[in-house]
This record gives C-alpha cells, structure tokens and sequence, in this order.
C-alpha cells in the first residue's frame, strides 16, 4: 500500500490533467503554446503577491496570471505572429516576479518549489483546491465545447453561427490563467506549460476526433504523474521534473504511431 | 428584407476600408459581389456576418436570421483531427441522417469518415457547402467559395448552389472575381471598389462604364457571361438566361 502522501500527490496530479488535457488540446491546436508559459511565469509573481498581501496563493497568482493570460491575448490576437511580444513578456514576468520575491526571505529559501513544483508536499486541502480548480476549468470547457472548436477552426464560421470568437479567446484566457494556477504547486511556473502541451502533443498520434484527443491527453498526462512519481521515490529525482521526463518519454513513444492523414 | 444596410463603413487603423455601402438583399436572390482584389470584398463579407465593427452607418439584419457561411478556404491545422462526420455538427448536433442527405446533396457522398485535413480543395468546398445546408439558413454567404477549382468544377459548384437556391427558398450573397462564370447566375451583381461602384442585373453591370473602368474589358480582352443549361425553372422568376450552354464573347 502506498503511502498517504503518494496518494495525495497522484490525486493532485490526476487532477489537474483533468483540465490540463482538454485546455491543452486547445493550446495545441491554436498556438497558444507560448502564452501557456507566460501566463505560468507570471505565477511567481503572484506567489509574490499573495505573500506580501497575505492572500491564499492560489488566489494570488490566479489574478496574476489571469492579468498575464488577458495582456497577452490582448496583444497579441489569434493567428498573429506574436513569438517577440511573447518572448518579452514571458521572461519579463519570470524575472519581475523572482525579482519580487527575493524581497520576501520567507520565499527566498524555497524558491525551486514554486519553481518547479512540490507535489509531495500537498495536503488534503490542496488536493480539494486542485479539484475545485480543474473541474472549473473541465466544465467550463465542456459548456463551450462545440463553440471553442468552431472558433478554433474559423472565426468566420463561428461569428456566422452565432459565437463571437473573441468570447471563445476569453473562455481559453481564463481557463489557461486558472489551470496554471492550479498547476502552480505541482509542477511550478516553469514546468507548467509542458503539462499543457507535451500530453495533448503525445495525445495528437493516437486520436481521429478532437474528443479523442483531449481524453487521451488525460491519460496520457495522468500516467505520466503516476509514473514521474514512481521514478521520483525509486530515484530520489524531483517530483515535477520527474512527470514532464515521463510525458516527454511517451510523446516521444507515440510519434511512429502518428497517423496525420 | 434579410439584410440592410445604410452607409456602412470599415475602417483599418487610418485606412477606410469601405465607404457608404447600401445594400440590400431581399429573401431568395443570388447576389453577387464583384471587384478587384483590395476592394473590400471579404471586408463586406466579414462586417455582415457582424465580425467587423463599423465606423460609421447601420447594419441591420433581420431578427434570428441564419445565415450559412461557407468561407474562402477552410485551413484545418494537422494538429486537428476532425472527421468531416464531426465537423458537420459543430456547433449544432445534427442527426446522422440529416448529414448523410447534406453530403449527398453536394455531391461528397463518401467522404463522412474522411479527417478534413486530407480532402481535396473541391471536396472540402462541397464539404462546407453540406455544413451551411445543414444549418437551414436564409441566406447562403460565400466567400470566394471556387477559389483553387477549375472551371469545370467551378461551373458546378455555382450550379449546385442555384439549384440549392431554388430547393430551399434561401438568398445567395457571393463574393467573387471569377467574372466568367458567375455573373448569369446571379439576379444582381454588385461592383465593389471600396464602394458601391455600380449595380444590376449582370448584363447590365458588365456593360456599366464603371464597371469597365475597373475590369477594363476582361482579361485578353474577353469579357464571358457563362450561359448554360437550366433543367428546371426558378419559381417563375424573371431570368435573363438564354438556355443554350454557349458563351457570349463581348470583344474588346
């Protein structure tokens, strides 16, 4: 029998593939990729906030980088090449928010674990918030579904349909800025955004409808927390890092399955 | 009326896009809309289904109007498995046999299973044509929608769609410049440069100094109104279509 804690990290990590598989998809299939990462650097600024403020955490970096998501989307608009206004403001809001933690000498001392996540830390409450979190986000996506795919296909096809495409970009925004939030303890600012793209990437050779991918993404993610677990105990590695080597193992597994066509 | 509009005008940043645009399309006409490439064809297109904000004039559509909307072209990301089954009920479910007769129709029958990533230009068109059908619109709009189909197939898409027209009772707005084949098939044909150039029946049109001024005499100096055969009639309305599948040359 596996220890509580063990549990407790697996369940956290299960959880947020829960919204971390479908948002991911959607990255994936919009390009988002980039505004994953600076939208999970901006994290740390809000760990920043939430500290100095006394705030709960996850509060605080969820109105960070929900104020990041917006920024970004704002600027940079779908479909336009972006990679330069991502590119600063990505490493900016990493830097402004180490920045602004080394102000803090109680974050100071553990700064890797908001880094790069500390999943066998979280307890019982964390876990709850985690899925609070994720079915947020998982219910929010699947209350838009058929909308976000059509705007992801052709703003035109949804405008004509009835569904404003800038409403589906705000939907993402927000999910993507409440998803990191969650992933936040887990993974960390910097390992977030490969629990976005890499099981959705992975999910891509497997699937033949957008459904099927989004669910495999969730497997796939959730197999790579159970089994970065594992590998992280056996080994004495990092948690976080841990799962990203394992999802990165599967993608790379998956792509002579790849059937594009 | 489904559509109006009173001195419509879009702006990019300082540039107007389109000035003083009225219009009007009117339950079951095909109209047409013609001009060089920077007119503000897809603009128009873009400001009517409501995704362009106006700077200036009024844009009025008649009330839970539905509109199917078949675009220039269709880019589905490689990232994107979707099967042309799938795409036909986004965003509305519809019924496995509701999408069977829609692929039919537009003459893909086999194509349901197909990812539409993999199908041919012309597929794809008849693909998204089956998916406007399906919506049971008023109004077709078609951007440009025989871009990258060659003549042949071209002249049948622009049939389908006539016959469409005369099946369901809905209009037809179409954006084009394939001036060769479209303009007979259409009850009006608007000249677009920025503004409304010009209007009319098509004949009328390809004879407006306007209209030559912008087109010059065609390109090589023909000018075709594509005529051909009709085995069926149009609920009466007045057409001018000679039914004799022949060309009509008007040389410079």
């Amino acid at each position: 029998m596996p220890d509580d804690f063990i549990l407790r990290a697996a369940l956290a990590g299960v959880g947020l593939m829960l919204a971390a598989g479908p948002l991911g998809a959607f990255v994936i299939w919009r390009r988002m990729a980039y505004t994953g990462d600076a939208t999970a650097h901006a994290a740390i600024l809000g760990v920043a906030l939430a500290l100095a403020t006394e705030m709960p955490i996850a509060l605080g970096t969820a109105i960070v980088a929900l104020a990041m998501a917006l920024a970004v989307s704002a600027l940079t608009g779908r479909g336009r090449a972006a990679d330069t206004v991502l590119g600063v403001l990505a490493h900016s809001a990493l830097a402004l928010g180490l920045v602004a933690v080394s102000f803090l000498p109680s974050v100071r001392s553990d700064l890797s674990v908001w880094l790069f996540g500390d999943v066998l830390t979280v307890n019982a409450r964390d876990v709850a918030t985690i899925w609070a979190g994720s079915g947020a986000v998982l219910g929010l996506l699947a209350w838009r579904w058929g909308a976000l795919l059509t705007a992801t296909l052709s703003d035109e096809l949804s405008q004509a349909a009835g569904f404003s495409p800038r409403r589906q970009q705000l939907v993402l925004t927000v999910a993507v800025a409440l998803t990191v939030a969650v992933a936040l303890k887990i993974v960390g600012a910097l390992m977030t955004g490969a629990m976005l793209v890499i099981p959705a990437a992975a999910a891509r050779s497997l699937a033949r409808s957008p459904e099927a991918m989004a669910l495999w993404a969730v497997l796939i993610g959730s197999l790579s927390v159970v089994g970065g677990l594992i590998a992280s105990l056996r080994l004495d590695t990092p948690a976080g890092p841990s799962i990203v080597v394992v999802a990165a193992t599967i993608f790379a597994l998956t792509l002579p399955l790849a059937r594009y066509r | 009326m489904l559509i109006e509009t009173h001195g419509l005008s879009v702006r990019r940043g300082n540039a107007t896009v389109l000035r003083d645009v009225d219009l009007a399309i009117a339950q079951g006409e095909i109209v047409t809309i013609v001009g060089p490439n920077g007119s503000g064809k897809s603009t128009l297109v873009r400001a009517l289904i409501g995704l362009e904000p106006l700077s200036a004039g009024t844009l009025w559509r008649k009330p839970g109007l539905r509109i199917g909307y078949v675009p220039q072209r269709l880019h589905v990301d490689a990232t994107l498995p979707m099967t042309v089954r799938r795409f036909l009920s986004l965003p509305q479910r519809v019924s496995d046999e509701a999408a069977r007769v829609a692929l039919t129709r537009t003459g893909v029958p086999d194509v349901a299973q197909r990812q539409l990533s993999g199908l041919s230009g012309g597929q794809l068109q008849r693909v998204l044509l089956a998916r406007a059908l399906l919506s049971q619109p008023d109004i077709f709009i078609l951007d440009e929608p025989t871009q990258g189909l060659d003549q042949p197939g071209t002249a049948a898409f622009y049939r389908l769609i006539e016959e469409l027209r005369a099946e369901t009772g809905a209009a037809v707005l179409m954006v084009s410049h394939d001036l060769h084949v479209v303009m007979s098939a259409s009850d009006r044909v608007i000249c677009l440069n920025g503004h409304v150039c010009c209007q009319g029946a098509p004949h009328v049109v390809s004879a407006a100094p306007e209209y030559r001024a912008l087109f010059g005499l065609g390109t090589g100096g023909t000018l075709a109104l594509y005529r051909h055969l009709h085995d069926h009639d149009h609920d009466g309305e007045a057409h001018a279509h000679n039914h004799d599948h022949a060309r009509e040359h008007e040389d410079a």
